[in-house]
């Protein structure tokens, strides 16, 4: 059992996604600080890739500042460090393939369990590409997290019996980012995982709203909001850490 | 390891989202290409609609004045829709209306392939969407306006560095988002599996037709056969057929853009290094953090940060040699050809042009090499102007 449970123990869970160095990392880290401060029982820290190909405008654009404002793998390794001295919840990284492998996924790994690291989400290795990741990072304690799709289909016992951590279920096709509503049959995706699996389910992709927030925690154990949030650090830049809070307590208030 | 591996390189890298879609697309190619019926279907179009076989082209003019190695060119620029493109579209846009697909997507860099899938999707009677770099469609705003003619939709794509990288990234972005009655039509042998070995296999037409063609004309296979990579469509169809002929020398030639010394480069090969992108694994340039880099060619064609997972494969067991040609060169390759043959490549094609303006000469007379000019150059005359300084435009 990993860290990452934790985040599952007090109620539905709400995770709020932040990327790092957007548009710098002292103001990341008081997004973090004041996300733990409002509720958030689990935080996903992206790691910014100069094309995210799994993102919507609003996350590209957060991608684009981080890298334009000089953040580094490294600087985020350090940041996360300092992070570390008071933020006692389960922290994941959100990044993209290359920016481990690129790095060198043995080095990467290493860095992300001497920092304390709990989890990382890489939306392109589906389950046909993990064991080249899946081995390394179990070996220093970290859990890929899987990712379940409206078009996983006939895949998700297979993907659900080797789940760890948590399961990302993808609310929505196409990209991250708003959505008025969501069409797809959560409740019907999140039985077939849980007949394959006790690992805890959290929604993301185009939750907003509080209600949104409610009615995907309701089908699940948590939720997931990443543009919504990204969205207020972009309009607030390095002042954004009240509004963020302010947002956040909303939707944990919400699900709990 | 998973499907669709070339040694270390290809793969599946994509998001879960997709998936199922790559592996419905694996079957139904799978099925039909053995299929007598589509076979039989797609060469009619090949042949009656394209203008297939493509010519073989003794270029005697050049060949005497390099004074070396007989040269020989494949004719794609002679193609319908006048590039290569138009041979893995058609394979493509038949194989997504036996799927009961009614709509494609497409990538464009010089617009090439956006005007085949445009093509193709007029003939075929699908709906068409292509993305396509906003500065790419300034670079070649005919080709905007000849695929809207044919009927498509065309979304110039503003993030990143606005050219034919991020045109992939917004068409991958579209097919997540649509994927029940849409098939994203790659352009090139690059991308999740299927796509390298699909496109290559439609491609490989130009190999297959070379090798007969040759030994008609000279009784013997040629000694060295050359083309340009970017994504490196019209390369591996270039080479595929000779692969297993040793004695036939594989040359790939790269955008060097401004030099492989400098930032302003899209030579994969000689300057990126392994990584994961668009799907594979294979070669690509990149910083040392893995942030892909902002590449640059004359040619919007081949102006991309990663190369086809079978080329890096090629390359890593010494089968192919990919050697880098700077815009100065490719200019010059394009006008010497349009003078000494009468014949004006497009700016991709120019890039082999020049290389085997640097080797025939080297070699002795009884030696063969084969040029595949993968397209014409219409499209690319008013940016060599202006490269030239003249201020003219379309």
């Amino acid at each position: 059992m990993s860290n990452i449970s934790k985040a599952f123990e007090n109620g539905k869970a709400f995770i709020p996604f932040i990327t790092c160095g957007d548009p710098n990392l002292e103001t990341t880290g008081k997004l973090v600080r004041a996300a733990v401060e409002n509720g958030a029982d689990l935080i996903e820290l992206g790691i910014p890739f100069s094309d995210p190909t799994a993102e919507g405008p609003v996350i590209q654009g957060a991608n684009i500042r981080a890298l334009s404002g000089g953040v580094t793998t490294d600087k985020i390794f350090d940041f996360v460090k300092e992070l570390r001295k008071d933020v006692t919840i389960p922290l994941v990284f959100m990044t993209y393939a290359n920016v481990v492998f690129g790095y060198g996924s043995e080095k990467f790994a290493q860095k992300c369990e001497e920092i304390g690291i709990d989890g990382i989400i890489l939306p392109d290795v589906p389950f046909e590409e993990k064991d080249e990741f899946d081995g390394i990072f179990a070996s220093h304690n970290i859990d890929l997290i899987s990712m379940i799709a409206p078009t996983s289909e006939n895949r998700i016992a297979m993907i659900a019996k080797e789940a760890k951590g948590f399961i990302y279920v993808v609310s929505s096709l196409g990209v991250t980012g708003v959505r008025n509503a969501i069409t797809s049959d959560i409740s019907g995706m999140v039985k077939l995982i849980r007949e394959n699996t006790d690992t805890p389910c959290a929604v993301g992709f185009g939750i907003s709203t509080p209600e949104q927030a409610k009615n995907m925690a309701d089908k699940a154990d948590g939720a997931i909001v990443g543009s919504a949030i990204v969205k207020l650090v972009a309009e607030h830049g390095t002042e954004a850490s009240g509004p963020v809070g302010a947002y956040i307590k909303s939707m944990k208030d919400a699900i709990r | 390891m998973s499907n669709g591996r070339f040694g270390e390189h290809g793969g599946q890298y994509i998001p879960e989202t997709l998936m199922n879609a790559v592996i419905e697309l694996e079957q139904a190619y799978n099925h039909f290409k053995d299929d007598p019926e589509f076979n039989a279907e797609l060469e009619t179009l090949f042949n009656e609609y394209a203008g297939r076989p493509s010519r073989l082209y003794y270029a005697e003019k050049m060949t005497k004045d390099l004074g070396g190695a007989k040269i020989y060119l494949k004719r794609e620029d002679l193609n319908h829709t006048g590039a290569h493109k138009i041979n893995n579209v058609l394979g493509q846009a038949l194989l997504a209306k036996k799927m009961g697909k009614t709509r494609l997507i497409a990538e464009t860099g010089a617009g090439q392939h956006g005007v085949a899938t445009a093509t193709a999707a007029a003939l075929l009677g699908m709906e068409c969407v292509v993305f396509m770099g906003e500065e790419d469609t300034k670079r070649q705003a005919l080709n905007v306006y000849r695929m809207r003619l044919l009927g498509s939709e065309v979304i110039p794509v503003t993030s990143g560095t606005a050219t034919l990288k991020d045109a992939v990234s917004e068409a991958m972005r579209e097919w997540t988002n649509r994927i029940d009655d849409t098939h994203y039509c790659l352009g090139s042998v690059m991308g999740p599996h299927p796509f390298p070995t699909i496109v290559r296999d439609f491609q490989a037409v130009i190999s297959k037709e070379i090798k007969s063609q040759i030994l008609e004309k000279e009784g013997r296979l040629p000694d060295v056969v050359m083309a340009c990579v970017g994504g490196g469509s019209n390369a591996i169809g270039t080479f595929y057929n000779f692969i297993e002929d040793k004695e036939v020398k594989l040359i790939g030639c790269e955008a060097a853009g401004r030099g492989i010394d400098t930032f302003e480069t899209a030579a994969t090969v000689n300057t990126g290094r392994i990584g994961i992108f668009h799907g594979m694994k294979s070669y690509f340039c990149q910083d040392e953090y893995g942030q892909i880099a902002p590449v640059y060619s004359i040619s919007a064609g081949l102006d991309y940060p990663g190369i086809g997972p079978e080329h890096a494969w090629l390359n890593d067991i010494g089968r192919a040699e990919y050697v880098p040609v700077t815009d100065d060169e490719a200019v010059e390759a394009f006008e010497y050809l349009a003078r000494t043959e009468g014949i004006i490549p497009a700016i991709e094609s120019a890039h082999a042009v020049a290389h085997a303006m640097k080797i025939a000469p080297t070699m002795d007379k009884d030696k063969i090499i084969v040029i595949t000019v993968s397209g014409r150059g219409d499209k690319d005359c008013a940016a060599i102007a202006r490269y030239r300084g003249e201020d003219i435009y379309e």
